[in-house]
């Protein structure tokens, strides 16, 4: 007999009684307005939150890392120095300074941008980069995880990820450290103000 | 004691010896206890501050109670989905099995180098040495993990696996290995060093590979939950991505993720989320995605009428946390892959002769049940292993008369009531030295209580006695 039919056929004979599938609520009753939950959440997470800058989106990119070679654009909005759709290998993207990606929505009750291969163009971009900026519709934010998973999304993309925050740590003495292995910050710039 | 190899020996495991070489390290198991009892209190605040915390909990065990007496046919239903998906499902019954197909997908393809997030799963099968023995380098990313394979122990907890170590400790294996100044023991220092060590194996391996935290059987998906970004580098920026799923770990459909990512990250470290929860379901145009189904003594497990339930594990950790055991004797005490109240009572699945010590490793307080997200009954467990423990005569000399002696006196209440008030007072006017000597294990680490000054048999016979009486 194969592994499988052997694990199969052993679960099978293990003498278990089926037990019912509970149905599980939304949970979304009395929640707080998701922008403000969603920027609370996303600070106590470590990320970071900005309104559309006036001096527009380069030009404030431009203050915020000075010291940036590499910018590489996943957005029609900001030109970068490098576009996503020109790298095809993935660890083309290991010098990256800045990633600059478009959420498709995100998730009020966790912090929570939710990011596929469609809005990263290359996956890498989001963990290779030092830094990760998050441009956000602010109306496409849901209240809490139980809708969020309930997107056809999730069932859709090949790869996709509820990023919160930048990568941390906090493995030696419980020292909160952001930045581990992956981005060492996140920025999530919210478009809501724009008509 | 403590090495990586050594939880793979025959050897008995003496948790009380283990334990003794922590105690005896002050600083260390004082930074332990507070540290671990931390997370805890971050735990506490989360679920407090969730009105349906209880009702999550309830849903969650019921969804694994359900899913695991279905568990064939969402196997199945698994299987079909990722293979439609273009996912290479394998199905592997045991470690050896597991083991040697991650190799054999290696090998086929010419990889020297793996780059891996932690997985208790491949923990258990113990599969770095043996891809090391073949050639391969396997790589840990997480940066406990990493500091566990420099200093070639085993994780001493299953969520923070160098909890065990002092900053001071992980600057000296990280100068001896990477070549960090031995006298920097900043963590943000000693962080930093690591990642840069690292991120070049990203670069350079063949192949990525992380364990599972759910697999959902209705899309196929393989999810992980993690915080440092690393598992998403192993699965993203190498062109072969091989995951390691325990069969237990599978759900029936999406929505039920948001039951169990609510709770797992505010059980294990009291944060709304981790950093990241990523869902790999069909391999990246021109990648290639492998799924390894493991048993490893899962099904046999199933099959026990009393020890079932504890294959709802989602392996956050809050039952090690929380309990006064695990903080005051180190992870690395228990000398199995699975540390703490749950490795009490999944370890002896797996060996009971070798792990008969663990489920007395307990105060059977039961705060382990009341901290589980998915409603295990681990004190009971527990307790269940004892009498089998007993049963089966593995218990040591020392432990089976002091267990004669108290049956005895609990047996036999005027033995009990003249035990019971003598020691009492035996308590009071002991000098200290009597009760806080290496003889006496209930001295180590703690503090006696006050005695009362009646027993309760004397408090009712005083008071209530004459209630009833009047």
């Amino acid at each position: 007999m194969s592994s499988r039919d052997d694990i199969l056929s052993k679960l099978r004979s293990a003498g278990r009684v089926p037990e019912p599938l509970p149905e599980v609520p939304l949970f979304d009753a009395g929640l707080p307005p998701a922008l403000d939950q969603f920027k609370t959440t996303l600070a106590r997470m470590g990320g970071q939150w900005l309104d559309t800058p006036a001096e527009g989106l380069d030009a404030w990119l431009g203050t915020r890392f000075p010291d940036a070679k590499v910018i590489c654009s996943a957005v029609p909005e900001m030109a970068g120095t490098l576009r996503v759709e020109t790298v095809t290998d993935p660890r083309a993207l290991e010098n990256v300074d800045v990633g600059i990606v478009r959420a498709r929505f995100a998730v009020a009750e966790t912090g929570s941008v939710w990011l596929s291969e469609a809005e990263y163009g290359v996956n890498s971009l989001g963990y290779l980069a030092q830094h990760l900026v998050v441009l956000l519709d602010a109306s496409a934010i849901l209240p809490n995880l139980h809708h969020a998973y309930r997107q056809p999304a999730f069932a859709e993309a090949r790869y996709c990820a509820l990023v919160t925050g930048p990568s941390a740590t906090a493995d030696i003495e419980g020292v909160l450290i952001r930045g581990a292995q992956g981005v060492r910050t996140l920025t999530v710039v919210g478009l809501g103000q724009r008509v | 004691m403590g090495k990586s190899n050594d939880i793979f020996s025959d050897k008995k495991v003496d948790h009380v010896k283990g334990s003794r070489q922590f105690i005896a390290d002050e600083p260390h198991i004082a930074f332990h206890d507070k540290r671990l009892w931390t997370l805890r209190e971050l735990r506490d605040k989360e679920a407090h501050g969730i009105a349906e915390w209880e009702q999550l909990r309830e849903l969650a065990s019921a969804i694994k109670s359900h899913t695991l007496t279905h568990l064939a046919d969402y196997l199945e239903e698994f299987e079909r989905n990722a293979t439609a998906n273009g996912v290479t499902v394998h199905w592997a019954k045991d470690a050896v099995e597991h083991n040697r197909i991650v190799h054999e997908i290696l090998a086929a393809r010419g990889v020297d180098t793996l780059v891996k997030s932690k997985s208790m799963l491949t923990e258990e099968c113990n599969m770095r040495p043996y891809l090391e023995e073949r050639g391969i380098t396997v790589v840990e990313t997480d940066l406990g993990e990493r500091i566990q394979q420099l200093d070639d122990e085993p994780p001493s907890h299953i969520v923070v696996p160098a909890v065990h170590k002092l900053a001071t400790d992980v600057a000296q294996t990280f100068a001896d290995t990477i070549g960090t100044d031995r006298n920097n023991a900043d963590p943000h220092y000693l962080a930093e060093g690591m990642r840069q060590d690292t991120r070049p194996y990203f670069i350079k391996a063949g192949a990525g590979m992380t364990g599972c935290n759910f697999a959902v059987a209705e899309t196929g998906t393989v999810v992980t939950c993690t915080n440092e970004g690393n598992a998403d580098l192993s699965g993203n920026v190498p062109p072969l991505y091989i995951a390691s799923i325990g069969i237990e770990k599978l759900i029936p459909k999406m929505e039920h993720l948001g039951v169990f990512i609510r709770m797992l990250s505010r059980s294990a470290l009291g944060s709304p989320i981790t950093q990241y929860t990523s869902h790999f379901r069909a391999p990246r145009a021109g990648g290639e995605s492998h799924f390894i189904l493991v048993d490893n003594g899962r099904s046999d497990r199933l099959a026990m009428d009393d020890f079932w339930y504890s294959l709802k594990c989602i392996r956050c950790g809050a039952c090690m946390n929380t309990c006064p055991v695990y903080r005051r004797s180190g992870g690395l005490s228990y000398g199995g892959v699975y540390a703490g109240p749950i490795g009490a009572i999944i370890n002896p699945t797996f060996d009971l002769k070798k792990y008969s010590a663990l489920p007395f490793a307990s105060t059977l307080n039961g705060s382990c049940s009341n901290v589980c997200p998915v409603k295990i009954n681990i004190h009971e467990q527990i307790y269940k292993w004892r009498q089998i423990v007993v049963e089966q005569g593995q218990v040591s000399f020392v432990k089976k008369e002091s267990m004669k002696l108290a049956g005895k006196l609990l047996a036999d209440p005027k033995r009990y009531r003249a035990w019971s008030s003598g020691a009492g007072k035996a308590l009071a006017s002991l000098p200290r030295a009597f009760l806080y000597n290496p003889f006496n294990a209930w001295g180590k680490q703690r503090e006696l209580p006050e005695p009362p000054k009646q027993t309760f048999h004397q408090w009712y016979a005083a008071n209530r006695k004459q209630e009833n009486e009047a």
